[in-house]
Formats: structure tokens, sequence, C-alpha cells
């Protein structure tokens, strides 16, 4: 299954990462090979198998609708690069 | 050509759990400082680990079933990722293949509209429920600079104090046609939830929210127009002008022969407009995955069957109580029903006094005209149910007019003060006393000679004035009826 350069840059481009194009090339040779080595499970046969999303035999883990302590403000932006008022500074979005 | 309206909507309700979604954060945060209702698993801090809240689960399940859906008997979450700062993980805990309510309707009464097409006035919509699922909220972005708005700003500011909050989202079928069937919609819909008691449905606070999707088709024709997505109507007004808006705007690029494009586009109440975000060309691609970190459930059809057992009375059921229990007519009922609040307030009025048209009739007149001309809802008037009481018995027992109680009521409207208190300041009372009023009635009588022969050679009219003087000179304290009454007796 091979990932084309397109598709590299689709997936750079959702996770606001800009590659030369010099990676772009690697990436898409290295990412072709990380697929067909999971690739390799295909070829199990799951006839039988019911689908699953979790590997865990476990269903219904829940919490009671608690209040816990938070956090300080001051704790909640210690690992803020810039803030102002409180809230936590970034760039302009668009 | 003529073009057919479809319309879908999008809602999205915060629960109003004692905790967030994920974790123990409180949520009660509205008008506190940013940035002090967060934890690890809030703020998405590496090695924090989310556990599902079971009473949001269980909000979600009946707002399901009030919905009429089936509610799913194995369901996930799953992580739908995005880059945007206003969340802090870059991923959104949602649902997404197997959300925990698929299907159910709401049947929506248009009533004195006229349905496109046909000559009847009045007419049931039936829209659709595509499915209900349970989220995370997302943190509040503040944008600075001079526009107050994303484009133009200079930075923005994050307070995560509402991540994680749990938020339902009920997608509706693209079944609505008009504006004004969007707007009864979502009116019902917060109704119903109200009533669930799941959510404070708060639209100015925003734990209400409607986006809603629109396009046109020509008529007749099964394929869907390309849409556009209008977000931010807070406010039944709201909706409705903004879907008035946005049909003719799309109605003219069509006619022109433009093309209508797929975006998303902001209701800009100030100016009445809907305005394209023009933001970059995103890439809606959320690469759902299933939420590793959160284990499936399971819902039991008898964990379903014990939910359903404590549902409380719904408006169309209450509705329906009303006109059979009270005798009200279904307009009444439909009015005193169309907010929880106001049908608690019927409802304990109703307890301590037994006529239920009269209160009705107080209700939906004056004390509804005091509300709206000062923008108040019922629930945060001066005037209690016993308040509005006292005053029916007031009136019962000949104390005061039916004028008068109009002051009276305009008084405790704007003091709080009970209808006794304001009588006896004011001085009030009326005369119901026969005796004082047959006194001043013989007075009129002797100094109005010319009036009484005009009305013993009939002309009725003379009657009036002579009611009139008698009003005035009792500074209109007299009981009216009574007044008719005795002048007629003394003239014939
Ligand atoms: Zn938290």
């Amino acid at each position: 299954m091979a990932i084309s350069k397109k598709e590299v840059e689709h997936v750079a481009l959702l996770a606001r990462l800009s590659l030369s194009e010099g990676e772009k090339e690697k990436f898409s040779k290295q990412l072709s090979q990380i697929l067909e080595h999971a690739g390799k499970i295909a070829e199990l046969n799951t006839e039988g198998v019911e689908p699953t999303s979790h590997a865990l035999p476990i269903k219904n883990v829940f919490r009671e609708d608690e209040e816990k302590t938070c956090l300080s403000q001051k704790e909640a932006l210690s690992n803020a690069p810039a803030k102002e008022d409180g809230m936590i500074k970034i760039p302009k979005i668009v | 050509m003529n073009y057919e309206v479809v319309i879908g909507l999008e809602i999205h309700v915060e629960l109003d759990t004692v905790s967030k979604m994920f974790c123990g954060c409180s949520t009660k945060f509205f008008g506190e400082k940013p940035n002090t209702f967060t934890c690890p698993v809030c703020l998405g801090m590496p090695g924090s680990l989310p556990v599902a809240n079971e009473k949001a689960i269980e909000c979600t399940a009946k707002i399901g079933l009030a919905l009429n859906s089936k509610i799913a008997s194995f369901t996930k979450f799953d992580r739908k990722n995005y880059f945007y700062p206003d969340m802090p993980k870059d991923y959104q805990i949602s649902q997404y293949d197997l959300p925990i309510c698929e299907g159910g309707y709401v049947d929506i009464e248009m009533e004195g509209l006229a349905l496109e097409g046909s000559g009847s006035r009045g007419y049931t919509r039936r829209v659709g429920i595509t499915r209900v699922h349970l989220e995370e909220d997302t943190g509040k972005l503040t944008h600075i600079g001079e526009s107050g708005r994303i484009g133009g700003a200079d930075y923005s500011l994050v307070d995560f104090n509402r991540a994680g909050v749990p938020l339902v989202e009920i997608v509706t079928e693209p079944d609505i046609r008009t504006p004004d069937e969007a707007k009864i919609f979502v009116q019902k819909l917060k109704n119903i939830i109200e009533h669930l008691g799941v959510s404070d449905c708060d639209m100015e606070e925003g734990s209400f929210r409607c986006d809603a999707n629109i396009s046109l088709r020509p008529m007749g024709s099964k394929e869907l127009g390309t849409k556009s997505e209008v977000k931010n109507m807070n406010s039944f007004r709201a909706i409705q002008r903004a879907l008035v808006y946005e049909i003719e705007r799309q109605r003219e690029l069509l006619r022109a022969d433009e093309r209508v494009i797929q975006e998303t586009r902001h209701w800009d109440a100030a100016n009445n407009v809907t305005m394209s975000l023009r933001s970059k060309e995103e890439a809606h691609d959320y690469r759902y995955f299933p939420e590793p970190d959160l284990v499936p459930m399971e819902l039991s059809g008898e964990w379903i069957e014990d939910l359903k057992n404590t549902l409380p009375e719904l408006p169309d059921a209450r509705k329906k109580r009303f006109v059979e229990a009270y005798g009200l007519s279904v307009y009444d009922a439909e009015l005193l029903t169309s907010s929880k609040t106001m049908g608690d307030y019927f409802e304990e009025c109703a307890r301590a006094y037994n006529d239920a048209k009269k209160i009705s009739n107080w209700i939906m007149g004056e004390f509804s005209m005091h509300l709206n001309a000062t923008n108040l809802k019922i629930e945060e008037s001066a005037v209690t149910p016993k308040h509005l009481v006292q005053l029916l018995r007031l009136i019962d027992k000949g104390q005061i007019s039916g004028k008068m109680a109009k002051d009276v009521f305009k008084e405790m409207f704007e003091s709080g003060k009970l209808p006794k208190i304001i009588v006896e300041e004011r001085g009030l009372s009326q005369i119901s006393d026969e005796d004082a009023i047959e006194k001043i009635v013989d007075m009129v009588l002797e100094e109005n000679k010319k009036a009484v022969e005009e009305y013993g050679s009939g002309k009725d009219r003379a009657l009036g004035f002579l009611v009139g003087q008698v009003m005035r000179l009792t500074k209109g304290s007299a009981n009216p009826q009574l007044v008719n009454e005795i002048l007629r007796k003394k003239l014939t």
C-alpha cells in the first residue's frame, strides 16, 4: 500500500506541519513501509472473530457525577508560553 | 423558477451535571475567573486519563427517549481530530458511528399557518431526528483586535473552563421547510429538554445553541441543493431572521444563475445579515477513530426500560392534561405549557385557587403583557403565584373591581408588594356596601333630574351618564355592577 506524495502533503496540512520536498519523499516511503508492515495483520484468518475497537474485554467504566478540586489558575497556566488576563495568549488564528 | 427550502438543524445542549464529562471539574463556572475550573484531564496533559460521567450518559439517553429515538445497546466514544486552539488536546472526544441514540421524531403544531401548496390553515410537521450523541464542549476564545472577531484579530486568548463540559448534539433530518417551522421546532425541543431537567437551556449563556443547514432546490426535485451552514443564532428571533435572510440570499444567487458555495456563515444580528467566515478553505477531515482511553458501553434493555420509567411528564402530555383536568382550551393549554416554568407557575396557582380559567386569563393577558414589556421571564417576575392568587381572591370578594385589579397588578409587578398591602396603602377598597352606594345614587338622582327624565322617555344613554356620575363621586371605587343594579331598580 503506497502513500503518495500528495497524501503526505494532505496529512501534513491537517497536522499543521510544513515539510521540505526531501522530507515529503522520505515520509512517503517510510509511511508506505509502516502500512505494509501493519498490513501483515490482514493476512490472518479472522473468520468468526467479532470486530472490535478495543483490545480489552472491559465495558461500562463510569464515574459518579461528583465534583473534585481543580487546579489553581496559576497552575493551569504554568505551561503557557504567553498569558494575559488569566488566559492563554495565542497567535492570531486566521 | 420556484424553489423548495430544505432546512436541517444541529442543536448543542450543555448538560447540567455537577462535574464535567470526563473529569471532576465543576461545570458552574459562569461568571467566574478564566482557567480556574480545569485539571490535567480537561487540559489534555500527557498521562491523564478520562473516565465517563455516568449521569451524562443517562441524560443523553433520556433526551433520546423523549425524542422517540432508539437507544443503542452498544455505543462508544471516538476521537475527532482537528487543530484549533479551543481544544487543549487537539482532538475532541465525540461519537462517530455508534451514537447513544439514533432515529426519532418531534411533531410540531403549526397553528394558523398555511402549508405551502395547500389551502388549509394549521398543520402538523413531523421533524425526524437523525441522531443524538454525546461529546465534550470546547474552551472559549476571545479575539483581541479592532473587530473583536476572528478575522483581523491581532491575537486571541483561551479560557479552558468550558472545555470538557458534557455536550449533547441533536441532529435533525432535513425535514424543515420554513423559518417558522425551524423556530417552533427549536422552541419545542428546548421545552422538552427543560421538562426533562437535564439542562438549563440558556440560549444567552450558550448552554443551548442552534446551527442550521440550509439549501434550496427546484420545486419537485428530490436532489438536495448546495447548502450553507449558519451559526451564531442565539435566540428564537435570531433563528427565524437568519433563516429568512439566508433563504433570500440563496434564492437571489440561484435566480441570477450563480452558484451557492458550501460554507459556514455567521449570523450578524446587529446588521441583520449572514456573513461568510472567509476562513481558509478548511479540509474537513476529522480522521475519527475509536477513543482508546475509554472503553465501550453496553446499555441493557433493562437499564433503558428503567430510565424510561423515570421520565417526567413531557409538554405534549402536560398540554393534554391541562385541557382535561382544568377544562382549558387547547390554545390556552398550548401557551401555558410552552415553557416548563410557565406550566409550573400555572399549576402552583391552580393548587391554591380553583378557577383555572381565571388564572389562565390573567397569566396570558395582563401578566404576559407586563412580562413582554420588561423582557422578563415568568420566574424572574416579582409576582409569585401567591401574589396572583391573592389578587384573584380580592376581586372575587368584591373588594376591588377588575379595572382596579389591573392597577394593583401593575404596582405589584413593579414593587413585588402583596396586593392586600397595595389595596390598603392606596385606600383602594371598592365600595360594595349597598347602603353606601344607595345614598350616593339618591344624591345623583336628585341632582340630575334632566337625565332621569331622559331615561324615562327611553334614552338608554342617560343611564350611562348617571353611572358615570356615581363613579365620579366615589372616585371610581364603587362596584360598577352594583351601581347599575341599584340605579335601574330606582329608575323603574
Ligand atoms: Zn477537569
